[in-house]
């Protein structure tokens, strides 16, 4: 009787074990990949900075041009785990006599004149269940800008780490790598130096940064 | 069609006979092959019927499962101490069962027994459609399913790994592999009768069917050939998980410190308890069927006689089981241990103790006998009460120690809710469903092994009329 | 103060993980809130009560987390709202505690509240405080429940109609000028001065009545006849032999927190040489001053009076004959008596505030004839009014009748539901032309109010009180009232025509008292607020005069009696609408939801009665019905009800949650009465108790150690010898770094429950229900279990706190099969809820089932109201995760930054759990183990007393023991003395 498949049948089948799985995994896993790990969904690089109320703060402008510290707006980073968003006010501080006719910053003398909070829009936005604490990084020679970046070269402020709690434990494993003096701190431009790991190991001496170990409890972040 | 009538005439079973007499290979085809083959329209209203009920049970499942998923695993009656309930009970005596199919399709074929070969292929797919039911229930018994994959090893931006100290990681490797392993052995078993089943095919539908699933078979020696190694090297595979699985399920009790659960002897017993009540399974399920497409020539008494006997030898590996266990208890000089007896057998729970007692110790004692074990109805009550006593086996090991612990303070009680019997009479939903299309769309019975049964007949045959 | 507020608004989808962020202006808030429960569907929220409400908000609640944080594909933008002025002290992230003042039967208990960005989060003890000493109690922690209750009364109503405060205020003016002399204040007892100097500044002849149901009048009638004076005050730190009668001194009343204190203080045998103090308790059902007692003999409450009787003959009080009592009761008697006699000077016999008057005097005259008097009990000034009972509640009455009352204020007292029955109080007050209602809800009474003002919470408010020893503290709002609430100083001084605002009010009256003015006063004013006490405004002492001759207390009456007692839990029914104290288990009994009649167990055997049935009690023609709940310990012939229960007006929590005990209580028997009738008419009622099962087992060395005090002193050899188990994985080195761990005494536990509720408020652990808990599904993280050792009608009564030991080996981490819990290096095993999947391996094989579950989506995610409660530093948890005490991470963590930010080391004591913050006795004790010098170690070293909870499993436990002690007399034998 009749062959119900007729020979190329079989290059077919052959084809389809042979190219197709591997392709079709292959799709699969690279959707998979992009899906956790790509700039888009996790906002990372200027191509995806959030556009704030009033065209935004322009950081490039007040740290890079005005060279102003981190600290006189986020005044409570070495006190507390919030490095505090300042309030209307320290923002009219300046404001009250240095362009304070700019229609630009309308928004912020509203916000002042009405007791209205100006809502900006959340950059940097761990899930409700990490415990960050600014204070102790800072103290303990963790930069500004190994998690923000340059800030100081940025007219809008766009995430220049995706965050992932895998990242956070790069550090925790071996803080060398990342730990600077305290002087550099702030400064939103340092690079490590060509022997950062020795320098990082000193620091971490001095800092007395404790071991891997209990840096990588799940305690340290999780409640 | 003319041959398979011949054969549903009443044929007079002797005890010996693996195959009725007057059977042709043309006639195993037909008698085989028609049954899958039959026009839908042709359907036995049994098959009907079946899958009827099968599917609102199904529907039943799925509603519960719904509502699972949505509501919380609070709809159950679990709670703090008894945090296990239906739903590992179920999952244990399900993967139990499945372990019959792996035994008679493996093991036996390495050992070359001939008495497998008219009752492997049901064993195995009962097999894959017990796995499959027992495998939903840990997936779903968890808080948050939407997050089960978490279970397995996978480069994840958390940068976490399972944790591979917990039994219930092991579990999920060795369900896995188990599933796997039985599909393909299973499949494999099965392209030469599709091919077969592809030659007879009448409807265009059915030849593209089966065409496509017998993968190009042609029967040339080639084949053959390749046939048997593929099957041995899977056989071997199979072996070592028959024992392996369910030692493993047993770790998840064995491993942890609760009374009851701490026994060193949980691996052999447990895998026993599995080939006991998956035997028990597969006469429930042979019984009917036979009847229903009269394999009566297929399917002798001797079959049963022999899955008898298996069932006899691990009920009474189980009891030996049962036995230690209270032997322990006085002999650990654990106030812990002791207590647990005490609490099995005159406890709150006392009842379903004895009842294990009485359907996996005293009723298969019967089996003893060989009019009990070629007597089907009674060899159906018996494999029933097998299946019973098994689940309360599983029943007495989690509930009877989570309920009663070490601390008396924290000691309460368990009521299964609507939901847990609705998730455990639903699972039998999913099982009948696949086993009834199963035996409508794919040959039950291996038609080329039983060929080749006849031809070792025959010749025995010939042989004793030669001398 | 809560004006400004940092805010970071979230989509609801994300809120789910943590709630506090959700701040938001007072003003929006209410307006949120309105929409949240508009008044008109007022009827439609109530049936969605707690219980049944779970089972439904599953679903809903699933949902919106699954849509929320599983199926979306990005991350919803959050919002961040920074202020637009920061108040100078404000740092975002971290807490700020201020000084305030919470009434307790009308006197100040002293509390510290934390506020994170201006909203309270929890309140603590003040250690300045005479009354608190730094401890507090189930009742005060759950008090910060009710200010955020959703089903307060959220706005002024005028005959049913919203009003506003300038109306009302107007109104109260005119009335008040048109009632004149006709005006009546009733509240709940107050000792506020201010208040009181306004009072007297209304027309004259109006006057203040105070009544509370739970009035100790017959404590001060009795002092006043004995002594001449109303308040007396006890040093239980100085009294080697107590002798309590039918009197619960270390949980109830003002001055319970100071007086747990001083008991324990005399009850820890830690040193080389122990010592210890001696407890005879006599009362008809067990309290947990009971469990504490070294002789408890169970007697019927009208028994007392004879007893006391039979000590006041035996010390030789003037004109006292010895009645004739039971064997074992005069056993008891000679016993104490004698145990009295050679501690003079050094001993303290007390009566429950219960007891009828007579017994109050005897009780001064036998402390005067111990010459205890100026040691262990001394006399103070009176301090607030005498008469806070039933007799003011009935002039009042006899003054309507009279119609000499034209216009009547029901302030913060629920005079419907909790005047005594024969009083239909209801019927009385419609007589009045003028009732104005104000208080914290919308309840029983207020119906029949032309007017309605809701009240401030007490952190809403300011004002003043004075401590049982009239230590006077200032009361300072943490919050601006949620909606607009008002103070009953308000609403006086509204009817006095005053329109200041209450805090000037406060600052005035002081500022007048003082007599300083300007800088000085108000650098004063500041260091009374920050302290939280007025320094030296103690009432000063009296010389008593004693009585010459003393009335005999009633006999003993015969057959069945009933006696009324305040609900251990919800007291008075005015917090029945606190989730937190509905479902806390009771001591002893463990019941939660639910109020009962208990009886003994032979009583029940002999009525032929069953925990579970349902019975009809009947006194005076009223009856109730009532679920019966057999205690071991209690008195027979005693059928005792708690008040509380059976509201039918308090909210989605508290309405028609068990029965009422009011509707039978009559004015003629208000605590204990005979005649009461039992007929059963149903059987198996629910009855959610958190335990089903309280004997040990003969597990006693595994898990609860009691001995006495002589086997401590010279112990005979150990029946069971310690081998050493080995593990067979390899140790783990702890030597190093901070190591936690904690040592609970179980000789000054009485199961008080504050340490239970304490963490609740401070771990955001959410209440189930009474469903769940008949389920056995609560989540309590601490939980006090309850042991009956000896025969049932006189048995030792074991309380056992038990939060997660922290097994260095611990059996859950191992069965985890996704790492979600595991040991961090300071030897806290983790619960990282993030991470559950939620098998509940871990929970089986935890030998102490410390482990709590969410079955359902128990954590409100809803009420806007409750998310402002929550503790910002804890994970509020999601359904289908495990959960379980982690010794307060949060504290631990904070602690260590601060000190390692500045350099040093955490110091012993810096990091406080809240359980051990609240323990009024000081039981629990937390520390670094690798510390020689800290307590916990010391207290760890005591290796004749300090055990770890089934060692035999080798779990090595963080958290261990110290063995039960008991004293008992060498006469009575037996610790469980009597009979």
């Amino acid at each position: 009787m009749a062959q119900v498949f007729n020979r190329r049948a079989n290059t077919i089948a052959r084809l389809s074990i042979f190219v197709g799985v591997p392709v079709v995994l292959l799709i699969l896993i690279s959707v998979w990949w992009y899906y956790t790990r790509s700039d888009w969904v996790r906002d990372v690089g200027p191509a995806h900075a959030v556009v704030q109320p009033g065209g935004g703060f322009s950081h490039q402008l007040h740290v890079g041009g005005l060279k102003m510290d981190c600290r006189y707006c986020h005044n409570s980073v070495e006190v507390s785990s919030s490095a505090n968003i300042p309030s209307t006010e320290t923002c009219m501080g300046c404001h009250s006599q240095v362009l304070h006719e700019s229609p630009k910053l309308e928004f912020v003398r509203n916000s002042y004149v009405n007791e209205e909070p100006i809502q900006w829009n959340k950059v940097h936005d761990l899930p409700k269940f990490v415990y960050f604490n600014h204070s102790i990084h800072v103290a303990k020679g963790v930069g500004c800008s190994s998690c923000h970046g340059n800030i100081a070269s940025m007219p809008v402020v766009y995430k220049t780490q995706a965050l992932y709690m895998s990242w956070c434990l790069d550090c925790h494993r071996a803080p060398e790598q990342f730990l600077r003096p305290q002087s550099e701190i702030f400064n939103t431009t340092w690079t490590p130096p060509a022997d950062q790991i020795e320098q990082g190991l000193k620091l971490k001496e001095e800092y007395g940064i404790r071991d891997s170990l209990q840096l990588t409890n799940c305690s340290i972040c999780h409640r | 069609m003319q041959t398979s009538q011949k054969i549903n005439q009443p044929v007079v079973e002797k005890l010996d006979e693996l195959l009725a007499p007057g059977q042709t290979y043309a006639s195993v085809s037909a008698k085989i092959g028609d049954i899958v083959l039959y026009p839908v329209l042709k359907t036995p209203w049994g098959w009907i019927g079946g899958i009827a009920i099968a599917g609102l049970l199904l529907m039943l499942y799925l509603y519960s499962l719904a509502t699972l998923f949505t509501v919380g695993i609070g709809i159950w009656g679990i709670n703090v101490p008894v945090a296990w309930g239906f739903d590992i009970i179920n999952f244990v005596w399900w993967i139990g069962i499945g372990h019959a199919g792996t035994l008679i399709s493996a093991i036996l074929l390495l050992f070359r027994q001939d008495w497998r070969t008219s009752i492997n292929r049901a064993a195995e797919a009962m097999t894959i459609f017990a796995v499959a039911c027992a495998g939903i229930y840990p997936l779903v018994h968890t808080g948050r399913p939407w997050l089960d994959y978490w279970f397995l090893p996978y480069p994840s931006t958390l940068g976490m790994w399972p944790q591979f100290r917990s039994p219930l990681e092991w579990d999920v490797f060795a369900i896995s592999t188990y599933a796997t392993v039985s599909v393909l052995f299973w499949f494999v078993g099965l392209i030469p009768d599709l091919a077969t089943l592809r030659d007879r095919a009448q409807h265009p539908v059915a030849k593209f069917f089966y065409g496509a699933l017998s993968l190009g078979w042609r029967g040339a020696a080639k084949h053959w050939q390749r046939y048997e190694v593929a099957s041995l090297i899977l056989a071997g595979l199979s072996t070592p998980l028959v024992l392996s699985v369910h030692s493993i399920i047993s770790f998840d009790f064995a491993v942890s410190q609760l009374p009851g659960w701490h026994v060193t002897v949980f691996p052999p017993y447990f895998v026993a308890g599995a080939v006991y009540c998956g035997f028990a399974m597969v006469i429930l399920l042979m019984i009917p069927i036979r009847k229903l497409f009269g394999l009566e020539g297929l399917i002798t008494l001797k079959h049963f006689d022999v899955m008898s006997k298996v069932m006899l030898a691990s009920g009474l590996i189980v009891t030996y089981g049962y036995f230690g266990e209270i032997f322990y208890a006085w002999y650990s000089a654990s106030i812990y241990e002791y207590f647990l007896i005490v609490n099995r057998t005159v406890g709150p729970y006392a009842w379903s103790y004895w009842a294990l007692i009485i359907f996996n110790v005293l009723i298969p004692q019967l089996l003893w006998f060989k009019r009990f074990r070629t007597n089907l109805p009674i060899l159906l009550v018996i494999s029933v009460a097998i299946n019973i006593g098994m689940w309360f086996e599983r029943w007495v090991i989690i509930v009877l120690s989570l309920h009663r612990d070490f601390l008396p303070s924290s000691w309460d009680v368990y009521n299964p809710s609507f939901y847990d019997w609705a998730t455990f009479i639903g699972s039998f939903g999913l099982f009948f469903v696949l086993f009834f299309l199963f035996i409508r769309l794919l040959p039950m019975i291996t038609i080329f092994e039983v060929r080749d049964l006849v031809h070792k007949t025959a010749h025995k045959a010939h042989d004793q009329k030669g001398h | 103060m809560s004006k400004e507020t940092h805010d970071i608004q979230q989509n609801s989808g994300r809120s789910y993980w943590r709630s506090l962020d959700d701040l938001v202006q007072s003003s929006e808030f209410q307006e949120r809130l309105a929409r949240e429960f508009p008044q008109e569907a007022a009827e439609l929220r109530d049936p969605v009560s707690r219980r049944s409400f779970l089972k439904l908000m599953g679903a809903s609640m699933a949902l919106s987390s699954l849509a929320g944080c599983q199926f979306a594909i990005k991350q919803p933008q959050e919002k961040i709202v920074p202020y637009v002025r920061q108040p100078e002290q404000v740092i975002p992230g971290r807490a700020l505690y201020f000084a305030t003042t919470m009434a307790v039967h009308g006197y100040g208990i002293g509390l510290l509240a934390e506020s994170h960005e201006g909203r309270p989060t929890k309140v603590e003890g003040n250690p300045d405080h005479p009354a608190s000493n730094g401890s507090s109690d189930a009742w005060i922690q759950a008090s910060i429940l009710t200010m955020y209750d959703p089903d307060r009364s959220q706005q002024i109503i005028k005959d049913g109609q919203p009003s506003t405060w300038a109306e009302a205020s107007a109104a109260l003016a005119t009335a008040a000028a048109a009632a004149g002399s006709g005006i009546r204040v009733i509240s709940e007892p107050n000792t506020s001065p201010t208040l009181a100097a306004l009072v007297a500044s209304l027309p004259a002849g109006s006057t203040w009545y105070q009544y509370d149901p739970l009035s100790a009048d017959n404590t001060s009638t009795g002092t006043m006849n004995a002594v001449g004076s109303t308040n007396t005050i006890y040093a239980f730190d100085k009294a080697d032999v107590v002798v309590a009668l039918d009197s619960d001194f270390t949980t109830t009343g003002p001055t319970a927190l100071r007086y747990a204190r001083d008991f324990a203080s005399k009850r820890r045998a830690h040193s080389a040489k122990p010592k210890m103090n001696r407890l005879y308790m006599a009362e008809p059902t067990p309290t947990s001053t009971g469990t504490l007692a070294d002789h408890r003999l169970a007697v019927k409450a009208s028994a007392v009076g004879s007893l006391t009787q039979a000590i006041a003959a035996a010390v030789g009080v003037a004109g006292v004959s010895a009645p004739s009592l039971s064997e074992s009761e005069s056993k008891w008697v000679a016993s104490a008596v004698k145990d009295l006699q050679a501690h003079t000077g050094a001993s303290a016999v007390i009566a429950g505030e219960t007891q009828p008057a007579e017994v109050h005097a005897l009780v001064h005259a036998i402390n005067a004839a111990l010459n205890n008097v100026g040691s262990t009990v001394r006399y103070i000034d009176p301090v607030g009014t005498m008469n806070t009972g039933i007799n003011s509640l009935a002039a009042l009455v006899s003054e309507i009748n009279a119609g000499a009352v034209s216009m009547l204020v029901i302030a913060d007292t629920n005079l419907v539901y909790n005047a005594p029955a024969n009083f239909n109080i209801a019927e009385i007050i419609k007589k009045v032309p003028t009732v104005v209602h104000f208080g914290l809800y919308q309840d029983e009474t207020s119906e029949l109010a032309q007017w309605h003002i809701n009240a401030a919470h007490y952190l809403e408010s300011w004002g003043d009180l004075r401590a049982f020893d009239g230590t006077v503290s200032v009361q300072q709002p943490l919050i601006a009232p949620l909606y607009d609430g008002k103070t009953l100083i308000d609403v006086v001084a509204a009817m006095a025509g005053n329109a200041s605002s209450t805090h000037d009010l406060v600052k005035n009256f002081w500022q007048g008292v003082t007599g300083t003015d300007g800088y000085a006063f108000d650098k004063n004013w500041q260091i009374a607020l920050h302290d939280g006490i007025v320094p030296n405004t103690a009432a000063a002492a009296t010389t008593p005069t004693l009585a010459t001759s003393f009335k005999a207390p009633a006999a003993t009456t015969d057959g069945l009696e009933i006696v009324f007692r305040a609900d251990p839990s919800i007291r008075d029914g005015s917090a029945a609408n606190n989730g937190w104290l509905q479902e806390v288990p009771k001591p002893v009994t463990k019941m939660t939801w639910d109020n009962t009649a208990q009886l003994s167990p032979k009583t029940a055997e002999k009525l032929g009665l069953k925990r579970g049935d349902i019975v009809k009690l009947t006194l005076e023609g009223r009856s109730v019905d009532a679920p019966v709940f057999v205690v071991p310990g209690q008195s027979d012939d005693t059928v005792v009800v708690h008040l509380g229960y059976g509201r039918t007006k308090a909210g989605r929590v508290g309405s028609s949650v068990g029965f009422n005990a009011y509707a039978i209580r009559p004015s003629t028997s208000l605590w204990h009465g005979a005649g009461v009738e039992i007929t059963k008419v149903g059987e198996d009622y629910k009855l959610a108790s958190t335990q089903m099962h309280t004997d040990l087992e003969g597990r006693d060395y595994d898990i609860y150690r009691a001995k006495t005090l002589d086997e401590l002193i010279n112990p005979h050899e150990e029946k069971h010898a310690h081998h050493e188990i080995i593990s067979l994985f390899p140790e783990w080195d702890y030597s190093k770094g901070y190591q936690w761990g904690m040592s609970i005494d179980l000789n000054v536990c009485n199961g008080c429950n504050a340490c239970v509720v304490a963490c609740q408020a401070e771990n955001n652990i959410p209440v189930v229900g009474k469903e769940q808990v008949w389920m056995g599904r609560e989540m309590h993280w601490i939980r006090i279990d309850t042991y009956f050792s000896g025969d049932a009608e006189h048995p030792e009564i074991y309380q056992q706190p038990v939060a997660c030991m922290q097994c260095e080996h611990a059996p859950c981490e191992i069965v985890c099969p996704v790492a979600a819990t595991v040991h961090d290096a300071e030897g806290i095993n983790n619960m990282v809820y993030n991470r559950c999947v939620g098998t509940k391996y871990c929970s089986n094989n935890c030998p102490y089932k410390v482990r709590r579950f969410n079955f359902f989506q128990y954590s409100d995610m809803e009420t806007p109201s409750l998310k402002l409660q929550r503790n910002p530093d804890v994970t509020v948890r999601t359904r289908g995760v495990m959960e379980k005490c982690n010794y307060c991470q949060q504290r631990i963590n904070e602690a260590r930054i601060d000190a390692r930010t500045q350099g040093r080391e955490i110091k012993d004591g810096e990091v406080v759990t809240a359980c051990q913050q609240a323990c009024p006795t000081q039981a629990i004790v937390f520390g670094n183990i690798n510390d020689p010098s800290s307590k916990v170690v010391q207290l760890k070293a005591l290796e004749k007393t300090s055990y770890t909870m089934l060692d035999p499993l080798n779990t090595k436990p963080r958290t261990s023991y110290l063995a039960k002690l008991t004293n008992p007399n060498p006469e009575l034998g037996g610790t469980h003395g009597d009979a």
